[in-house]
């Protein structure tokens, strides 16, 4: 499907009405609702760009969709969209947050809301795990890359050893694999 | 100064939070549970739950962390912590991006992260699970859902509300 790129350049307002709408459509990631306002719906960036930026955003730590959000605010409005665009997308759903928090010092400690709570906490990380899952299966080169997943999950989940050092042990290792991998034909 | 001591444990998480805010829980959870023990294991267990059935990108996990260990104050250092210097350095960086892209070492380093931010990820719910307390049905429930997830297109809000439901009859 193509999308032709819309002449319009939106403004600040604009900016960030259209990113808080992604922040609050989004459950359990916003990412793929960010995509298609983008690109789909307001057509700000093509589906190559979209890719490109994409790019950057996931290859640096923090939170995605953020990064995101930046990179788009700073192409149509330098600073100030990158002030807005992220504001916009985080402010609505950081409230309801924070309303929830209060309700759950409020009533947490029922043991009705534990019970709830519980049960959601289960779906939750069922959640996580199917996207674990989805995720390993789309490794590339899986009997290269997969044993690096499972030195990931004894080293924090089992003997928990701080992230920095794992990750920085863990990139060295499967960089130098993937660098030596990408050498050959 | 707990929010201050707040805002420099998560600009350092947020350095390594390669895979975003969901693969780093586990590391918040050694930092926030068991070395600083600001709060307990249930309550992260919890406070992962009511973000998850919140609407908003899936950071928000931490400003719900930083608003129970230190109320307000606490919510905003948290948050800031995460999102800032990540956010300077994108800003800082976009422009040349291009030219790096299709480098063999900027490829390799994309490849290379991609199997431990599964990792991180599986931990990260192998943790939440234990926390959670479940028995054998919250198991079960578990790889239900697991399963449907994978093989349906339903909305993961359903689950989570399949889960809440489950919870309030007493059944996990």
């Amino acid at each position: 499907m193509d999308h032709p790129p819309n002449p319009q350049r939106p403004d600040l307002r604009a900016l960030f009405l259209a990113f808080a709408a992604v922040g609050l459509s989004g459950f359990g990631g916003v990412l793929p609702f960010a995509r298609r306002m983008l690109v789909e719906q307001r057509r700000w960036l093509s589906a190559e760009e979209f890719n490109a930026q994409l790019g950057l955003c996931q290859f640096l730590p923090g939170p995605n969709v953020v990064n995101l959000s930046i990179v788009v605010g700073k192409r149509f409005h330098g600073w100030r969209g990158a002030v807005v665009a992220p504001l916009g997308m985080l402010l609505a759903p950081m409230l309801i947050v924070l309303l929830l928090g209060m309700a759950y010092d409020r009533w947490g400690q029922l043991p009705l809301a534990q019970e709830m709570l519980r049960g959601i906490a289960a779906a939750g990380c069922a959640l996580l795990f199917a996207m674990a899952w989805r995720m390993g299966t789309a490794l590339r080169d899986k009997a290269l890359f997969l044993p690096f997943t499972v030195l990931t999950v004894a080293a924090i989940a089992w003997l928990r050893w701080p992230l920095p050092a794992v990750m920085l042990g863990g990139l060295a290792a499967a960089g130098a694999v993937a660098w030596w991998r990408l050498g050959r034909p | 100064m707990i929010v201050v001591q707040l805002f420099l444990e998560f600009t350092l998480l947020s350095f390594v939070a390669f895979g975003g805010a969901t693969a780093l829980l586990p590391e918040m959870h050694r930092v926030v549970v068991d070395q600083q023990h600001w709060l307990d294991a249930t309550t992260f267990t919890h406070l992962y739950a009511i973000a998850q059935a919140a609407p908003g990108p899936n950071v928000l996990v931490v400003t719900l962390i930083g608003w129970e260990i230190a109320g307000l104050a606490g919510a905003l250092a948290t948050t800031l912590a995460m999102c800032l210097p990540m956010s300077v350095l994108i800003y800082l960086l976009i422009d040349r991006w291009d030219s790096f892209a299709g480098r063999r070492w900027q490829q390799a380093l994309s490849l290379g992260v991609a199997p431990l931010a599964v990792g991180l990820i599986f931990s990260g719910a192998t943790l939440i699970a234990q926390a959670a307390g479940l028995g054998w049905c919250g198991g079960l429930l578990v790889v239900a859902i697991m399963v449907l997830n994978l093989r349906t297109r339903w909305h993961p809000l359903w689950f989570i509300a399949a889960g809440a439901l489950l919870g309030l009859s007493g059944w996990l």
